[in-house]
């Protein structure tokens, strides 16, 4: 079981999301990079469809009653791990060895100040509470939990969806999530290779489906000028600001089927970026679909992003 | 039809009619069922198939394009759901007075009406259906509601549709059901999906 001390400001249950029912009008979901998910699932034995916690911006502290491993990936974050108190360990003896914090905080609690622990197992003694601080670059860390967070799953997903609102809700303080029994031992790393947060984002773009909808000048904007993503970004979509893409046909689009990555443009011309939790159709037309849309998983509002074409 | 590419992994089928759609769609889960097409979604729209998950969506294009949708062989169109509807919508006047007729006319219409599901999408389980004839068309709220309580049937362009949650909308509110849409402990979760007929009868 995962005690929730600090929920803080979105924390939510995520895995490989549920796709197959987007005829039926249920998103995709799941992690909103999911590569990033699995490798915290490796690194602590878990499969890589175990469902762990996306956490975002301000981080999250969490207590652990029994002992299990964690693995953190994603942004550069602050980790600290602090132990539970020894019983009577000060009334009998003084501590041989000197206290790791000098200054412990309230509670009197030995605490082990570990940074930079992103990106390798942890091994955490049963009560431990596990604090991670905000990100100092990036937005998002995935957390893995040796046994997988155990939520009763919804249409072959624990994920949670903020738009259809599947799943379980966002973490609040106080929930208390069950975990699976672990399967695998976790891996023998020692680090991983977290590629750092880019300052900039050149994404690839493929035109279409409805890129005739614009004229040359929306389509020479979009490839050649750099939009700023707005802070009303968030699980369904990243919203761009820049120049507006102005339209070539007038007429209303009857709704259609969306892909992840796929590149809206609403009729105030800022452009949309669907990513994990988008709806399955939609009324706007889609100048182009970004094949990789995983960067925009670490972007913050007022992050530059470029596009440009497949071939590059 | 004319197929689209879309991004790196997903087609769309860019169709003449509704007709068209519910024919392609009907042909593409045929074929997928029959291992003939690799694709993780099939999404039906007002006027498109979406293939979406699709590993080579070019090869995918070249075979599509020489298939021809059979008619009457869609699986999906044998079911068919009654949806006990009680016609208390605070819009029936409204309608009434688009379609210039009064309210008893308009119920009438809406009980004899075979609706079929053109597509879902806007919510888990929200069915787009199809069967009023152009010419009743109706526009939306201009100022849509903060909240329309689940279950409600309502109408919009030449759609009718039912509200399987809760939600904000701008359709026009013509009665109301207890049926139960979207299930995610049902198999299939969705009540109404793409082809099932549906008759909005009075219980």
């Amino acid at each position: 079981m995962i005690e929730v001390v600090r929920a803080g400001a979105l924390t939510t249950v995520q895995d490989q999301g549920r796709p197959g029912y987007a005829h039926l009008g249920v998103p995709r979901s799941g992690a909103l990079d999911p590569a990033a998910l699995r490798l915290a699932n490796r690194l602590v034995g878990n499969p890589e469809t175990a469902a762990g916690l996306e956490i975002t911006l301000t981080g999250c502290d969490l207590r652990f009653p029994r002992s299990v491993t964690v693995a953190l990936t994603g942004a550069e974050v602050d980790v600290r791990i602090e132990r539970p108190p020894v019983a009577h360990a000060n009334t009998i003896d003084p501590p041989i060895d000197p206290p790791i914090d000098p200054a412990p905080p309230s509670g009197g609690r030995p605490v082990e100040h570990r940074p930079g622990d992103v990106g390798r197992p942890l091994s955490l003694p049963a009560g431990a509470v596990l604090r991670i601080g905000p990100a100092s670059a990036g937005l998002r860390n995935w957390l893995a939990v040796s046994g997988g967070i155990a939520v009763e799953p919804v249409l072959g997903s624990r994920a949670t969806d903020t738009l259809a609102g599947l799943g379980p809700p966002p973490l609040r303080d106080g929930d208390r999530l069950p975990l699976g029994v672990p399967v695998g031992h976790p891996a023998p790393v020692d680090l991983t290779v977290t590629p750092p947060v880019p300052a900039e984002l050149r994404l690839a773009l493929r035109l279409g489906p409805r890129h005739d909808w614009f004229g040359d000048t929306a389509l020479d904007l979009m490839l050649h000028t750099p939009y700023a993503i707005s802070p009303l970004s968030n699980r369904v979509g990243a919203r761009l600001v820049g120049a507006a893409l102005p339209r070539a046909v007038a007429s209303e689009l009857p709704s259609e089927g969306l892909v992840l990555g796929a590149v809206q443009v609403p009729p105030d011309g800022q452009p949309l970026i669907f990513l994990a939790d988008h709806p399955t159709t939609g009324g706007y037309p889609v100048i182009g679909v970004v094949d990789d849309v995983t960067p925009l998983a670490q972007a913050r509002p007022g992050t530059t992003v470029t596009f440009h074409g497949p071939q590059r | 039809m004319r197929i689209r590419p879309v991004g790196a992994h997903a087609l769309l089928l860019d169709c003449d009619d509704p007709d068209q759609v519910q024919a392609w769609r009907a042909e593409l889960w045929r074929r997928r069922d029959a291992g003939e097409l690799s694709a993780v979604e099939i999404v039906p729209a007002a006027a498109t198939v979406l293939l979406d998950g699709v590993p080579d969506p070019q090869a995918a294009a070249a075979r599509i394009v020489g298939w021809t949708p059979r008619s009457g062989t869609d699986p999906a169109a044998t079911a068919e759901v009654e949806v006990p509807t009680v016609y208390d919508g605070d819009d029936l006047p409204a309608v009434a007075g688009h379609w210039g007729v009064d309210v008893p006319a308009v119920v009438d219409r809406l009980r004899r009406t075979e609706f079929r599901v053109a597509f879902c999408g806007f919510a888990p389980g929200f069915a787009y259906l199809t069967g009023l004839p152009a010419e009743l068309a109706v526009p939306r709220l201009a100022t849509p509601r903060t909240r329309v309580p689940a279950g409600s049937v309502a109408l919009a362009g030449p759609y009718a549709g039912i509200y399987p949650s809760a939600s904000p909308g701008g359709w026009l509110l013509v009665g109301r059901t207890d049926l139960v849409l979207f299930d995610v402990h049902a198999d299939p979760p969705a009540r109404l999906a793409p082809g099932t007929r549906v008759r909005l009868v009075t219980p």
